[in-house]
């Protein structure tokens, strides 16, 4: 209908309607089919990632579980070939060591978030910048910087450890406590002012209770980060067969129990790393899991 | 008015046919019968019917929520990807039923042109990589093509003469008015049959609106527009017939009039029409 | 408190915050250095590592750090990319948040917890049906030499590939679902194809920010520790083949410092402090890349 009755071709527009047209209907068929490739392909992909990244969850799970005895739990590790060993050791000095790392970096971490929220400046910069150099500066160096400013004077120990530890989950915290922090209407801070109080006090009574649940997320995926990390361990509390609870002495822990039991030639030791790996992970994720919740919780509240 | 083609067209044709040619309003391009659609079964706009004529303007006017947009859309199938959205009625574009499952949506837009109510040419290419992008989907790779029409759509949109010297600049180095102007460049290089305006002006200043009104006028002999729009002014001073659509009690929007402009402005056949124009309501 | 003394605890708490990472930069630089002053350059460039005899090359390590680095870069551009889009664009619906959700879960599994699997699982593997297939199909091009033994240069690869995947795909996502959905509308209007919207609009759009990932990525292969050396095979000596036994920077420091004394030591922390360097460098230049895309968007939980 549209095509009108004479030549068309002698109209500039009209004979390019049809030479485009032309192109467009001879080469639909092609082009659907590589777009038919490209998505076919990237699914392909998708399903490629998520082969190994289901193996891992479901390796981990079914050698972990069977090592989770009660033995497991309640018993030290010992030497290769002698039976009922456990991780108590380990898990305990991860406990310790990842509590005393949590105790420092959480108040400084929530400060500094407060710093960078409430500062616009170079300085503040300065601090933004370290923060997310230093979450993605390889681990082991840390571990090294522990070994040298703490190891080298005071020889190895569980509080080396939580300094590495800290210093892997301080940017973590305080990048997410600044988040959290700038998200809190700015009409209540300053209400705040405005009624007379003091910036500390505001901060104190209005703006880190209302960030409260972004900064638990914070912490919670800081803590998550520490807990996983094990070359710093190495060069800080260097290890410990026995149950060591004093925080200046040789500890264990659990990234090295797995890594050193993982490459031992015996299979209840290698077992036992499994069950080991199988709780680090867990532990991991549901601090992860608890994150997301905290922070959808507060994104539907804020809504 | 003489165009080149003045000239050229009468070859073989009787007086007649010169003349239908010519006309405006004599020639059906695009036909909506019974158009409804609805998003999760819930009708939008429902039983909308009405056709656009060749080099004219056909303006969808009303208040929010009357489903303009919504009916622009199903012209083009926009609606496609939003799986929610069910489109029903017969829309023809010469002898394709627009609304047809076989009909390629891909090759019904390369016949269907489309500007949004912001800019949004692609900020990662160049001025002249926008104005072919459509070309270039519809696999057109012959230069002198591509030239061809780049440049007469950059003429038609009134943005030859600024972009001539900096084709190879990035298009986010245009102002907002340009930016618009490369979007209707870059829709108008296809040779679209028709092309669907979804309030194009309603993002930028005064100024800049004006020079996409003027160009408006200056485009229906090319190609045949449907426009929408919620400022009266605007559909008064650009388009040749106007539809008036109205949000029903159901909140879905309807059809009320279907008229030349003139006409639904000065002596409207409805009531709510007469309402709506003189600034009652909406 | 007043307001004088809040801003001073403050700001001091921030200021301790850039000592910390300048003392951390200081600490390697001083005993980074001593290395220097007894060996001179050259060990940076040999490849003789014998600390019995006071050779100390760490070329062969650098190179295994860039050749596993190349490896999982390799496979994780490609196959993170297709992933993220089908994640942001093409996965069914109903998929895309589930999937997106295990991909970034995945970001946090410890990487002692890859290399345990890698050491146990796919190394066996490798050696019995990986190693032999690559090495009968593409012997030819002398990649694929020696003995299959399952841990080696390609295991470490592909080990790290799986380790920064999810990093590369969280991010890639974010940033490739961050497109102005009118970009997006009007390369439909068009008349684009899926696929031609994806190419030629989506991922030139998420350039800058896919880019940051990839360097994110590659940051992350460079410094890892643990995996690799589970994975490996721990070999002083240059990998002559894929499939050789070899060493990173890291899992040389991570599997020699226990033992390590005098110049050893001091070779160490010269190697730390050069991943240090590095590692600095490519995150800041990923840091750069990424947040220029965010600014419009909030980050995602899995670049922290």
């Amino acid at each position: 209908m549209t095509t009108l009755s004479f030549d068309s071709t002698l109209d500039p527009i009209l004979s390019r309607r049809a030479e485009i047209q032309k192109i467009a209907s001879s080469s639909v068929k092609r082009r659907k089919t590589y777009s038919k490739i490209g998505i076919a392909v990237c699914l392909l992909c998708l399903i490629v990632a998520c082969i190994p990244l289901l193996a891992i969850i479901g390796y981990t799970v079914a050698k972990g579980l069977p090592a989770w005895t009660s033995v497991f739990f309640t018993k030290n590790m010992l030497p290769e070939g002698i039976p009922n060993g456990g991780l108590y050791n380990a898990i305990i000095g991860t406990l310790i060591i990842d509590a005393i790392a949590i105790a420092i970096t959480v108040p400084f971490g929530i400060l500094g978030g407060l710093f960078l929220a409430e500062s616009d400046g170079p300085i503040a910069g300065a601090v933004r910048f370290s923060a997310d150099v230093l979450t993605g500066v390889p681990s082991i160096t840390i571990g090294i910087f522990g070994y040298i400013i703490w190891v080298k004077n005071f020889g190895y120990s569980g509080y080396a450890g939580a300094l590495a530890i800290g210093i892997i989950m301080l940017p973590v915290i305080m990048r997410a406590a600044e988040t959290a922090l700038r998200g809190v209407p700015v009409n209540l801070y300053e209400a705040g002012l405005a009624l007379g109080a003091r910036k500390a006090t505001v901060a104190r009574k209005v703006t880190l209770p209302v960030a409260l649940p972004g900064l638990i997320t914070g912490v919670l995926l800081a803590v998550a980060r520490g807990a996983g990390e094990t070359a710093p361990l190495i060069f800080t509390i260097f290890g410990n067969q026995f149950l060591q609870t004093n925080p200046s002495k040789p500890m264990e822990a659990l990234p090295i129990a797995i890594y050193s039991y993982s490459s031992q030639p015996y299979n209840d030791l290698i077992q036992i790393a499994w069950g080991g790996a199988l709780l680090l992970m867990a532990v991991i994720l549901v601090l992860n899991i608890g994150a997301r919740l905290v922070s959808a919780r507060l994104r539907r509240e804020r809504r | 008015m003489t165009t080149p083609s003045d000239t050229t067209q009468t070859v073989g044709l009787t007086t007649q046919e010169v003349f239908m040619a010519q006309q405006p309003g004599t020639t059906k391009v695009m036909g909506l019968e019974d158009v409804t659609v609805t998003f999760r079964g819930r009708p939008a706009v429902r039983g909308v019917s009405f056709d656009a004529y060749e080099k004219e303007v056909t303006a969808l006017i009303g208040p929010s929520g009357s489903g303009k947009t919504t009916l622009l859309r199903a012209l083009n199938r926009m609606h496609d990807t939003e799986r929610t959205a069910a489109v029903t009625g017969r829309i023809m574009l010469g002898d394709t039923n627009v609304n047809d499952k076989s009909t390629d949506p891909t090759l019904l837009r390369s016949r269907v042109g489309m500007v949004f109510q912001r800019p949004n040419p692609f900020p990662t290419m160049s001025i002249y990589d926008n104005a072919v992008a459509g070309l270039r989907f519809n696999g057109v790779r012959k230069k002198s093509l591509l030239d061809e029409a780049a440049e007469s759509a950059l003429v038609a949109a009134a943005l030859w003469d600024s972009v001539r010297e900096r084709l190879k600049v990035s298009a986010s180095t245009l102002s907002g008015g340009e930016q618009q102007r490369l979007c209707i460049a870059r829709a108008l290089a296809v040779e679209p049959e028709v092309l669907l305006m979804d309030e194009p002006t309603s993002a930028l200043d005064p100024i800049a609106t004006k020079r996409i009104e003027e160009l408006i006028g200056e485009l229906k002999d090319r190609v045949t527009i449907i426009i929408v729009t919620h400022n009266m002014q605007q559909a008064m001073r650009v388009s040749d017939r106007c539809a008036f659509l109205l949000m029903a009690e159901d909140r879905s929007g309807e059809l009320i009039e279907y008229a030349p402009t003139s006409k639904l402005f000065s002596e409207p056949d409805d009531p709510r029409t007469l309402d709506y124009v003189n600034g009652r309501f909406g | 408190m007043s307001d004088r003394v809040y801003r001073i605890l403050l700001g001091t708490v921030g200021g301790i915050f850039v000592l910390i990472l300048v003392g951390f930069v200081v600490a390697m630089a001083t005993q980074g250095v001593p290395a220097f002053s007894k060996l001179g350059f050259s060990f940076l460039w040999s490849s003789n590592w014998d600390p019995t005899h006071n050779h100390f090359g760490i070329l062969p390590f650098m190179i295994g750090t860039l050749e596993t680095t190349a490896i999982a870069v390799v496979l994780t551009v490609p196959i993170g990319l297709g992933t993220a889009l089908a994640l942001a664009y093409l996965a069914p619906r109903r998929l895309r948040a589930p999937l997106g959700t295990a991909v970034e879960l995945l970001a946090a599994v410890p990487s002692v917890v890859y290399g345990l699997w890698g050491l146990l699982v796919v190394a066996p593997f490798f050696r019995t049906q990986i190693e032999p297939g690559l090495s009968s199909v593409f012997g030819w091009t002398g990649l694929f030499g020696g003995a299959n033994q399952g841990v080696g240069l390609l295991l470490a690869g592909v080990i790290l590939f799986i380790m920064v995947l999810p990093t590369m795909v969280a991010i890639s996502r974010d940033v490739l679902a961050a497109v102005p959905h009118d970009q997006v509308e009007g390369a439909m209007a068009l008349g684009a194809t899926r696929w031609q919207l994806l190419r030629k609009v989506v991922v030139p759009g998420a350039r800058v920010g896919v880019l940051g990932a990839f360097t994110l990525a590659t940051g992350r292969a460079l410094g890892e520790t643990v995996a690799v050396a589970l994975v490996i095979g721990n070999s002083t000596h240059l990998a002559t083949s894929l499939k050789a036994n070899a060493a990173t920077i890291p899992s040389l420091i991570v599997s020699t410092f226990g033992e390590a004394t005098g110049t050893e030591l001091n070779v160490l922390f010269t190697s730390a402090l050069v991943l240090l360097v590095v590692g600095i460098g490519v995150n800041a230049l990923a840091r750069m890349f990424v947040r220029s895309v965010a600014r419009s968007g909030a980050e995602s939980v899995a670049v922290a």
